[in-house]
C-alpha cells in the first residue's frame, strides 16, 4: 500500500496559526509552499460534518490579501475583471476573476469595497502572478500585499452565534458583505463569505492577536477546528470551483457555469480581456459545460477521470471525491453541450472499467448563506 | 501457529498453514484517513508478489495495495464493501482484506517480523 500523503516538505512556509496548529494535533502537509493542516485527529468527515452542522474554524492565512489604493482603483480594475465594481457599494464584496485575452481565467478573487480602498483575496497559489498582473496592469494604483495579517474562515450554522459574542455586529450583516470592528482592541476586517457552502466569515486579523482570537473561538462548544480536507470536501459538495481544477487559463467563466458573477453592464459593454470570446459564448452558448456528476457506484470518481457515452469520450472531472454530507461520491466536471443536460446517463472510466453515473444540478448540498 | 509478516508497502500477512490473511497496517490506516469505498479482486484471481491486488479509496486520496508475495485469492471480504470505515477501525484485527493461498512460502522470509516493521515506521 502506498500514495500516503507527504508529510513536511523542505522549507515551506508558516502562517500565524502554525503552532496552534501542531499543539492541536495537526497533519501538516505543503500546500502551495505553506506548511498547512490537511486534518486534525478527529478526521476529515468529522470535520467537514462539524462544518455543516455547527462551525468549523480554519486557518486560510495562505491566502493572499491586497489592499488596492488610488483614484479609480474599482475602474481600473475592471480593465482586468468582467465584473462589475464601480457600482459596488461601500461594504460589499464580489466573486470575480482575471481572464485572459481568450476569455480563460487566470484566477478567481474576491473584490470588497472597503471604502477608501478595495480590499482583494486570491488565491494561495496564484497569489505572486496574480499580484504581479495588477502591479503591472493597474497604473496609478498601490498594489499593497498584506503580509501581517491571518486570514481566519470561521463557517457552519453556529458561526454568526460564536463571532457575535466577540463582535456583536456581525448579527446585522448579510451575505458578501464587509466590516472594519474591533475585537479586544484590535482593528479586523470581517466579511461574510467563505468557501463551504454554509454560512459563516473571513477575519482579517494582525499576525500577533491571531492565534489567541483563534484559540478563543475555539474555546467555543461549538467550534472545532477543520483543515483543508473539509475545506475541499465541502466546497466541492457546494458546487464551489477550486481554481486549477475547474477553472484554469484553459476554461472560460461561461464554459465553468460563472455568467453569474458577470454584471449585466458588463456582459454588453465588454472592456476586460477576452471579451470578443466570452460575449461570443454568450449568445451562442459554449461548447462544453460544468456540470455536477454523481457517480452511481459507490467509487469516487477523482480529476483527470475521462466521461463517455457510448464508447466516445464526451468529457473529463476536473474535481471529484467523497462528499461526506451526501454520503457518496461527488465529482464535477466538463461534459460536451449535448450531454450536459439534467438526468444524461453516462459513464465514468475508473481504473479502465466503465463505472455508471448520471449529470446532475449543482450544488449537491444546498447552500445555507444568509441571504 | 499462525506467523504474522509485514510489508515495506504497510500491508501484514498472517500466515497459517499456505493459507494466509493479507490486510493493511494501523499505520497506513492512519495515514489514509477516513476510508470509504474498496475496490476488492475476485476469488481466483492470482498475483504475483508487487501487483495490484485492490485500491482503498479515503477522502483524500486513492491507494493501491500490493501483493506481499505470489498467491491466489480464496476469498474477499464482501463486509468491506458495505462498510469500508471498519479498516479504520479495526486494520490489523477485524477488517481483513483478503484470504489467499501462498504459491511459494519461501518468500515470506524477504518480509519483516513485527519489530522490523515499526522500526520502519519510526
Amino acid at each position: 500500500m502506498t500514495n500516503t500523503p507527504q508529510e513536511h516538505a523542505p522549507t515551506p512556509k508558516r502562517t500565524p496559526l502554525h503552532d496552534l496548529h501542531v499543539s492541536l494535533g495537526g497533519k501538516m502537509v505543503d500546500f502551495a509552499g505553506w506548511d498547512m493542516p490537511v486534518q486534525y485527529p478527529t478526521g476529515i468527515m468529522a470535520e467537514h460534518a462539524q462544518c455543516r452542522a455547527k462551525a468549523a474554524l480554519f486557518d486560510v492565512s495562505h491566502i493572499g490579501q491586497v489592499h488596492l489604493i488610488g483614484d479609480n482603483a474599482a475602474q481600473k480594475l475592471e480593465a482586468l475583471c468582467p465584473s462589475a465594481f464601480t457600482t459596488l457599494k461601500d461594504g460589499k464584496a464580489r466573486y470575480t476573476f482575471f481572464t485572459n485575452d481568450v476569455g480563460g481565467i487566470l484566477d478567481d478573487l474576491i473584490v470588497a469595497n472597503a471604502g477608501d480602498f478595495l480590499f482583494v483575496v486570491v488565491n494561495a497559489s496564484m497569489r505572486d502572478q496574480d499580484i504581479a498582473h495588477m502591479r503591472a496592469n493597474l497604473d496609478g494604483i498601490d498594489v499593497v500585499e498584506i503580509t501581517d495579517h491571518a486570514l481566519i474562515a470561521l463557517q457552519g450554522p453556529a458561526a454568526e452565534s460564536i463571532l457575535a459574542d466577540h463582535c456583536p455586529d456581525v448579527r446585522d450583516m448579510g451575505f458578501m458583505e464587509t466590516i472594519l470592528a474591533q475585537i479586544d482592541g484590535q482593528a479586523v476586517r470581517i466579511s461574510r463569505l467563505g468557501y463551504t457552502g454554509e454560512d459563516g466569515f473571513e477575519i482579517s486579523i494582525h499576525q500577533d492577536a491571531a492565534d489567541g482570537f483563534a484559540r478563543q473561538l475555539l474555546a467555543h462548544p461549538d467550534c472545532e477546528p477543520a483543515g483543508l480536507g473539509a475545506r475541499d470536501s465541502l466546497r466541492l459538495e457546494a458546487g464551489l470551483c477550486l481554481y486549477g481544477n475547474d477553472i484554469t487559463t484553459d476554461t472560460t467563466p461561461i464554459e465553468a457555469g460563472l455568467i453569474w458573477a458577470i454584471q449585466k453592464r458588463r456582459r454588453t459593454g465588454g472592456g476586460f480581456p477576452g471579451a470578443d470570446v466570452i460575449q461570443a459564448q454568450i449568445a451562442d452558448g459554449p461548447a462544453r459545460h460544468l456540470v455536477g456528476i454523481k457517480p452511481l457506484g459507490r467509487a469516487p470518481a477523482r480529476a483527470g477521470v475521462v466521461l463517455q457515452m457510448a464508447g466516445q469520450d464526451v468529457g473529463i472531472i476536473t474535481s471529484g471525491g467523497f462528499g461526506p454530507t451526501v454520503g457518496g461520491p461527488v465529482a464535477m466536471g466538463y461534459v460536451t453541450r449535448d450531454h450536459a443536460a439534467i438526468g444524461t446517463k453516462i459513464d465514468l472510466i475508473i481504473r479502465g472499467k466503465a463505472q455508471p453515473a448520471e449529470i446532475v444540478s449543482l450544488p449537491f448540498v444546498q447552500q445555507n448563506y444568509k441571504r | 501457529m499462525a506467523t504474522t509478516y509485514y510489508s515495506e508497502d504497510h500491508e501484514w500477512i498472517e500466515v497459517d498453514g499456505d493459507i494466509a490473511t493479507i490486510g493493511i497496517t494501523e499505520h497506513a490506516a492512519v495515514q489514509l484517513g477516513d476510508i470509504v469505498f474498496v475496490e476488492l479482486k475476485e476469488e481466483g484471481d492470482e498475483f504475483a508478489k508487487g501487483d495490484d491486488i485492490g485500491v482503498i479509496e479515503s477522502v483524500k486520496a486513492a491507494s493501491e495495495i500490493y501483493a506481499p508475495v505470489d498467491c491466489e485469492v480464496v476469498e474477499a471480504n464482501e463486509e468491506l464493501e458495505g462498510n469500508p470505515a471498519m479498516i479504520n477501525e479495526s486494520p490489523e484485527s477485524g477488517a481483513w482484506i483478503y484470504k489467499v493461498k501462498l504459491s511459494d512460502p519461501s518468500q515470506l522470509d524477504d518480509l519483516m517480523d513485527a519489530d522490523a516493521y515499526k522500526a520502519l515506521i519510526g
